[in-house]
């Protein structure tokens, strides 16, 4: 299974985490990633709020560049997965935005005809490697193990528009209100899916460089509600939800008096625990809240 | 004999004469063949003008007529009617259509009169070679099959006998009474809903010109207009009811739980018995039981009979089976109703995860008197709710569920709030999106509910989450809300959460509907024949429909369209005799291959196969002429009688000759 891999800009540096978990369990379960070259900034969330069609023009430049493998594009970022579809549906649906990019496309020596499909990593690992395998694949059960399955608000949106849908799947490949794909992913590995009520919740995004406050008080929302459900960690699929529930778990809890201590993870991390690979191969070691207490016990039973 | 085709242009005052310069498509239709006559006036269709018409006919100037006006829709029978009138055969009769598909839709006047000319030529040429059709009459059954029976069933099915005409009236359920049964109290009179339908009920029961077939479900429906020939299936209740007389010993001794007698107050909602063998509430009608075969322990295991024992009349018949019921009739009422709105799709809203969030029609069996709780508003542990949150259009007014207004959950709402109010010392929240209180005496009722201290929020809800923020929430379900009027998002802590589910088609609708071959909107709910004036009848004859399997209706709307529907029937009855629609399809049996792809074609399963002939049959009192089969035989051998091919080859001529 071979895929035009479109990292974003995260995965290149404060997610770095991400990328190297992804590359320690991605070739064990025969999935092929071909980095897309010269691929640029996805145009980004932030900046589609500003210049909407310059984005859609950025966005657009990297699918015009990847439609001649006629592959599928696979990104772990749910921010770039969010908008190269949202360019994606824009193009395909509103001839007047097709008409403008494809002028702009046109400047750069490229063209597009919209028959791309773009998906999330976790859609390709759910649905493509399949369950099954992944559970073939673990060698060391993570039981006892509680996970609180954190989806983030970006990965959701694509799936109102039937974005990943599929012959089994009309609807697009999970539910947009209560998507269940990545429970069972965990359930897979041998941990136990707590109840997370705040699954598809935002973490503050972007709004932690702007209004910081009010970002943390959604990070705490969402470190309490695991906390509250017993979950030993939060596994997430999103660059920036990782970073923020992570990085800033310290600072929420002087904000607001809470003593949070939950390593929050990626799910390629948590499915190369459970294959047995070593904690610095999926750069576990450079999470800000470490894997300290219930987590590390259960590990090293395990 | 020559053929002298009078032309009429009408000016429709300026809707074609606005645009189409009349003199000149006049001096244009004089040139045409065969063309002996041309007039103009300003409404054509007015008294004076439909005479010119008919004078011309009856002084023997023309034989064919060419009308230049609006759409056959509009005014084709007004024209044909002139025809019969002036003693011509009105098949020969043909509608130019200049103002729907010309004047109201071109700009340039010269263009829109140039295609005014072509319309008529293409009118004449047709016209020329037409052939006269023979109208035929059939009789009309004087019985009606109502189904449903609901309050729209019961209305239309008692006005209908109360004029002495024999009904059938159809309910699957063990009882009729429909929706109207569950409810306490309704809007905005608060009238005991109970006190005003269970008279009905019972008359229906009682009425010598009324055939109630509850527990009962129309199989099939074949004939048509005055002539329908009806299957329904009996369903075995495994009571008999000639011998039932609706004691209760049996249910009172049942073993079996159709009901949970465990779970919580919310799980075990019920307003009859919770057993086995139930009636579905107490002024069932007909008073008679039946058995819930999923749980009834004889049916699963065989190990029980005890209702079989109890019952002092042998009345329990547990081998008794589905019985088909073959009768006739000559027009049908549907009123089949509505379900509500499953939530459930709704995860932000929690429906059947959280406790304590709950339906609106869940709501109204607890507030029943008759209810399991005895009208007490209980949250699902038990105790008296201290704060309740009603939330607006749930699955109506929402593009990812139904687009459409059910027109009755804001006034239901309302209600609720009053009940709540008149029971319990409970703050009661109303988050809307709009208040909608049309009917008579609705604003009032809203008015009056502005005095009670209820807390009206406009926004729609973004979610019902049980996870708290602040130490208040801890326990509650939180309501997140934009207040529109405030301009803030709001997070309200709430012991009990009811949402006002809208209303959709029933689910039984698409199959009753194909049988009676009455199609349904994309909204899921019956088109009527017209939506401003044919709101009764549909597109097959013979067949009206009654309540809200034609869109979201309140009572008073219901009981209004259902004895219109009465009345339409009745006036259909009164009549003796209807005369069926001449321009048929017509199969040549020499040229029929008997290939049966037209009996499947048929929207109006008009076509059978005749196995001895070998040949397909076109029967004529159901054929609507829409010409679907003759296109479709690969054999050339169906024609559509006034839409031959030779005629519409001349129209399609006279359009492109200019």
């Amino acid at each position: 299974m071979k895929y035009t891999y479109y990292p974003g800009c995260s995965v290149k540096s404060t997610a770095n985490l991400y990328q190297e978990s992804i590359d320690a369990v991605v070739s064990d379960m025969g999935v092929e990633l071909e980095e897309l070259d010269d691929w640029n900034c996805c145009g980004a969330t932030a900046y589609m709020s500003v210049s909407e069609l310059m984005s859609f023009a950025i966005s657009a430049r990297n699918l015009a560049m990847a439609e001649k493998f006629h592959r599928d594009v696979v990104t772990p970022c749910s921010a770039c997965y969010l908008v190269l579809n949202k360019t994606n549906r824009y193009f395909n649906d509103y001839p007047e935005v097709r008409k403008k990019l494809g002028v702009a496309l046109e400047a750069g020596g490229l063209s597009y005809s919209g028959n791309i499909s773009v998906r999330h990593i976790l859609d390709v690992i759910i649905n493509d490697v399949g369950l099954e395998k992944i559970a073939g694949l673990v060698s060391k059960k993570l039981e006892g193990l509680n996970v609180a399955p954190y989806y983030g608000c970006q990965i959701v949106r694509p799936m109102y528009y039937g974005c990943g849908a599929s012959e089994e799947n009309e609807e697009g490949f999970d539910d947009p209100d209560d998507p269940v794909c990545m429970d069972r992913l965990i359930e897979a590995t041998g941990a136990t899916c707590v109840k997370y009520s705040m699954k598809t919740k935002c973490c503050g995004s972007s709004l932690m460089g702007t209004e910081e406050k009010q970002a943390l008080k959604l990070c705490r929302g969402l470190l309490a509600d695991a906390e509250n459900n017993g979950a030993h960690c939060i596994v997430t699929i999103c660059p920036l939800c990782q970073l923020n529930l992570d990085i800033f778990q310290p600072k929420v809890n002087s904000l607001f008096g809470t003593k949070f201590n939950i390593p929050v993870i990626y799910f390629t991390q948590l499915i190369g625990l459970a294959m047995g690979k070593q904690p610095k191969e999926l750069g576990l070691e450079r999470l800000a809240v470490k894997m300290t207490g219930p987590m590390k016990q259960i590990l090293q039973g395990a | 004999m020559s053929e002298r085709i009078g032309v009429y242009v009408c000016h429709c005052g300026t809707n074609i004469a606005g645009k189409v310069d009349i003199d000149e498509v006049v001096e244009f239709a004089k040139g045409l063949d065969d063309v002996t006559l041309v007039r103009e006036y300003k409404f054509m269709c007015s008294d004076p003008g439909q005479s010119l018409i008919q004078k011309d006919i009856e002084d023997g100037l023309i034989n064919r007529v060419v009308v230049a006006s609006c759409s056959p829709l509009m005014h084709e029978k007004t024209f044909r009617n002139v025809c019969t009138r002036g003693g011509m055969n009105e098949y020969l009769f043909t509608m130019a259509n200049i103002r729907e598909q010309c004047s109201w839709v071109h700009v340039d006047a010269d263009k829109t009169t140039d295609k005014a000319k072509d319309l008529i030529e293409a009118a004449v040429r047709r016209t020329r070679l037409q052939e006269p059709l023979t109208k035929r009459e059939v009789p009309i059954n004087p019985r009606t099959l109502v189904i449903g029976g609901g309050i729209a069933g019961i209305q239309a099915a008692l006005d209908l006998a109360d004029a002495g005409k024999k009904v059938v009236l159809v309910e699957k359920e063990p009882s009729i009474g429909g929706h109207m049964a569950k409810f306490d109290k309704t809007f905005p009179t608060l009238d005991c809903s109970a006190c005003i339908l269970t008279p009905r009920m019972v008359s229906v029961g009682q009425h010598e010109n009324i055939e109630l077939m509850s527990w009962s479900e129309v199989d099939d429906i074949g004939g048509y207009v005055g002539n329908f020939n009806v299957t329904v299936r009996k369903k075995a209740r495994y009571v008999d009811a000639d011998l039932c007389n609706g004691c209760g010993a049996c249910w009172e001794k049942c073993p079996g739980t159709r009901v949970p007698r465990k779970g919580n107050v919310h799980e075990k909602l019920s307003l009859g018995p919770t057993t086995s063998i139930y009636m579905p509430f107490m002024q069932a009608v007909p008073a008679i039981p039946v058995i819930d075969v999923e749980t009834c322990i004889r049916f699963k295991n065989g190990k029980c009979g005890i209702c079989a024992e109890v019952c002092e009349r042998n009345a329990i018949k547990y081998d008794m089976e589905d019985e088909l019921v073959e009768f006739e009739v000559g027009n049908i009422i549907l009123a089949t109703g509505f379900q509500t709105f499953d939530p459930t799709p709704v995860k932000r809203y929690g429906y059947g995860k959280l406790d304590n969030v709950m339906t609106a029609i869940e709501f109204e069996i607890m507030n029943c008197a008759s209810g399991s709780t005895g009208g007490k508003i209980r949250m699902a542990d038990g105790s008296e709710p201290k704060s309740i949150g009603i939330v607006h259009c749930v699955g109506s007014r929402d593009k990812h569920y139904n687009e459409y207004c059910s027109r009755v959950c804001c006034m239901y709402a309302l209600k609720y709030s009053h009940l709540i109010k008149e029971k319990i010392e409970a703050e009661v929240y109303e988050f809307y999106i709009d208040l909608r209180c049309f009917g008579k005496g609705y604003e009032e009722f809203y008015d009056r509910l502005l005095g009670e201290d209820v807390r009206f929020v406009r926004g729609k809800v973004a979610e019902i989450t049980e996870v708290p923020i602040e130490e208040a929430e801890k326990g509650k379900l939180v309501v997140e809300v934009e207040d529109t009027l405030v301009g803030t998002l709001r997070r309200i802590p709430l012991d009990m959460v009811v949402l006002c589910t809208g209303l959709e088609a029933h689910e039984s609708l698409p199959d009753v509907a194909g049988l009676c071959s009455v199609s349904i909107g994309k909204d899921g709910f019956v088109i009527e024949k017209h939506p401003k004036l044919g709101p009764v009848a549909t597109a097959t004859d013979g067949v009206f429909i009654a309540g809200a399997c034609q869109s979201p209706k309140d009572i008073p709307d219901t009981v209004a369209q259902a004895s219109a529907a009465s009345s339409a029937v009745l006036s259909m009855i009164t009549r003796e005799k209807i005369e069926i629609e001449s321009a048929t399809a017509e199969v040549d049996e020499d040229k029929c291959s008997g290939c049966k792809i037209c009996n499947t074609l048929c929207p109006y399963l008009a076509i059978k196969y005749d196995e001895e002939k070998g040949v397909s049959v076109v029967n004529e009192a159901l054929c609507k002429g829409c010409g679907t089969c003759a296109a479709g035989c690969p054999s050339n051998a169906i024609s559509a009688k006034h839409f031959e091919d030779r005629q519409i080859f001349a129209e399609i001529e006279g359009i492109l000759s200019a």
